[in-house]
């Protein structure tokens, strides 16, 4: 029975290949006596100078205690090269947690905020002859959603088209030229685009005028070079061999354009068309100036004010009532409708992407 | 159902490059011609000018003409499209379309011409070209799974099956089995053997052997020096090229004392 026990522990011990290693618990002690320290630590120091209890000043001492310690610790018995990735790793780690707390803090003081109006009126009632407290920005939905569906209709195929002309077709000085406006249309601030749209439509509709595909027209010019980009890269993804094997077969240039490079990069094509909605839903100054605000429900985007969610937003916080708590509430509702509507913008290219993506095989 | 090629002093250029200088061949129908020669020396480059694959390429151009039965493929107002319809091509990496199944990507040629076909056509076609590339047994239960779940030797397979599913009358096939084990490589060169009897096939290997094995005449090219244009050297039955070469350097290749 000995022979049995002690064979295979002579040959681990004998297995040069093995070396010191931390148990797995390990570093999750160091980071329980670093945040033990930390706390202490700043208690000691809140109680010295009589401040109040510093919950950060705790985390960040644990922090950078952890970091000494893991480092030193697993220096001692795992050696130089495992105690470097501890320490990155840690950094790495540390680096996105910071990252994450404006997100976090943002997301939570919205729903926190938000939820007070979060009610079944808010989303059924248009503000129209509401003073102080009750109303809804059905209105104001129905709004951003017509004026960004209008966006993306203008822009999506622009942005589309143009991409496939710089990828396939373009050569030489005008697609150089193309590429270079699409960079510049890039950097538009987006209250020129408001301005222009409201120069554009003044044109025709005389001064003052106020039409949500105004609207859309200059949130359009803010999601045509992001379309451009994310679709161009899209398309340069593409294999060349897959456009070969298909002209390899007779088939003609379009064709093959449209039923084998567009497939292939559909999934980051739609990818790409949903953040550039997701960054253009919540602007808010081209809309103020050519959309207008409004209390009234408009479903006619080629006529009258329309109220968006943003500036239903921006309205209610700066032009209060009586009942100051009740316009508040609902700018910060406003403010949560748009990020659950930006959310479910990104699942639905998501579950899109998935089921348009490439099946890999294997 | 196969026809001839001929090529008449052709040069072939990458823009300002000349790849390839004076070319002059002819290609029997219903047989199987083999490319051999050093890398670089522009067997890839003239296979591509057969089917008009070469110009694909940017800056890419052809000086000469080509021959299929007669009618120049390089004559101004040939439509290219045209032209690789009826010569079909196999590329070195196997490269089915990574969006469509077994099924679809046999029917390539059908679907993304908007061709019409009943389905039951479409079933006899997919059979027909899967049992000609060799594959059918293997792939029979699973056409609607994506092709690139495929081994590597399978999904050649697959690119062979997909391109005489067009019933092209001739084959051109870039190094079919340089990614493929010897057993697939086996049932490609079996597959070359019995699509002979209806194409006219040309085939680039590096592999002196499999040459040998399913080419009936032989082509060799080579290169004086890195920069200067590839040249056919020798053109001749296979047996004659792999046993009594006219030409000394030829002799030296297939007997491996080449460089
Ligand atoms: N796309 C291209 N652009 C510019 N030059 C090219 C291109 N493709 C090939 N060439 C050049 O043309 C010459 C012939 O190349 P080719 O690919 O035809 O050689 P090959 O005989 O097929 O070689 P291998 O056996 O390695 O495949 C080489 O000098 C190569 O550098
Ligand atoms: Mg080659």
């Amino acid at each position: 029975m000995t022979a049995t026990t002690t064979a295979p522990a002579r040959r681990e011990a004998a297995n040069p290949l093995t070396a010191g290693q931390l148990p797995l618990w390990g570093p999750w002690a160091l980071i329980g006596v670093a945040l033990a320290i930390g706390a202490a630590v700043s208690a000691l120091v809140a109680g010295a100078s009589g401040t109040d209890f510093s919950i950060v000043a705790a985390v960040l001492i644990a922090y950078v205690l952890y970091l000494v310690a893991i480092t030193v610790v697993s220096q001692q018995i795992e050696g130089g090269r495992k105690a470097a990735d501890r320490l990155v790793t840690g950094v790495v780690v540390g680096a996105f947690v910071l990252a994450l707390v404006p997100l976090v803090s943002l997301v939570s003081t919205v729903i926190i905020n938000g939820a007070a109006r979060f009610d079944l009126q808010f989303f059924t009632w248009t503000m129209r002859n509401v003073v102080g407290e009750g109303g809804g920005v059905l209105h104001a939905i129905i709004g951003t959603l017509l004026v960004t569906l209008w966006a993306a209709i203008i822009s999506v195929p622009v942005g589309i088209f143009t991409a496939i002309y710089l990828v396939e077709y373009g050569r030489g000085r005008l697609s150089q030229a193309i590429t270079f406006f699409v960079d510049v249309m890039t950097g538009i601030p987006s209250i020129v685009a408001g301005l222009f749209a409201y120069a554009l439509f003044a044109l025709f509709a005389g001064e003052g005028v106020r039409a949500g595909i105004g609207g859309a027209v200059a949130l359009s010019l803010l999601m045509i070079p992001t379309v451009v980009r994310s679709t161009e890269e899209m398309l340069k993804l593409v294999p060349n061999d897959l456009r070969e094997a298909s002209y390899a077969l007779g088939v003609p240039k379009w064709l093959t354009i449209a039923k084998v490079v567009l497939p292939t990069a559909l999934a980051g094509i739609v990818t790409g068309v949903t953040l550039a909605i997701a960054r253009v839903i919540g602007e808010t100054a081209p809309l103020l100036i050519i959309a207008g605000f409004t209390t009234n429900m408009n479903y006619n985007v080629f006529d009258g004010r329309m109220m968006t969610l943003p500036v239903f937003a921006y309205n209610q916080y700066v032009s209060p009532g009586v009942q100051e708590q009740a316009y508040f509430d609902r700018a910060w509702t406003a403010a949560l409708v748009l990020i659950l509507i930006v959310m479910l913008l990104n699942v639905i290219a998501r579950i899109i992407a998935k089921v348009f993506a490439p099946k890999a095989g294997r | 159902m196969s026809k001839r090629i001929e090529t008449n002093d052709l040069d072939v250029y990458y823009g300002d490059f000349k790849a390839v200088e004076g070319v002059t061949i002819d290609i029997e129908p219903r047989s199987v011609t083999a490319f051999i020669g050093p890398s670089g020396c522009g067997k890839s480059t003239v296979l591509r000018t057969l089917n008009r694959m070469h110009e694909v390429i940017s800056g890419a151009w052809v000086d000469g003409e080509v021959l299929l039965d007669g009618a120049n493929l390089y004559a101004p107002g040939v439509d290219p499209v045209n032209v690789r319809r009826q010569i079909g091509m196999v590329f070195q990496r196997p490269n089915p379309f990574p969006t469509m199944s077994i099924r679809e990507n046999v029917l390539a040629g059908v679907l993304l011409n908007n061709r019409r076909m009943s389905r039951s056509d479409q079933d006899d076609l997919v059979e027909r070209s899967l049992r000609g590339a060799n594959l059918w047994n293997e792939v029979k239960d699973r056409l609607n799974l994506p092709g690139s779940g495929l081994s590597g030797g399978q999904q050649q397979r697959l690119c062979i099956a997909r391109a005489i599913a067009v019933s092209p009358e001739v084959l051109l096939m870039d190094e079919p089995c340089s990614a493929l084990d010897p057993i697939s490589t086996l049932a490609i060169e079996d597959l070359i053997e019995e699509l002979k009897q209806e194409y006219t096939i040309v085939i680039v290997t590096h592999n002196m052997q499999q040459a040998s094995r399913v080419s009936d005449r032989t082509a060799f090219f080579n290169i004086a020096g890195t920069g200067k244009p590839g040249k056919l050297i020798e053109y001749d039955d296979t047996t004659t090229m792999f046993s009594t070469p006219k030409v000394q350097a030829t002799e030296d290749y297939v007997s491996g004392r080449f460089g």
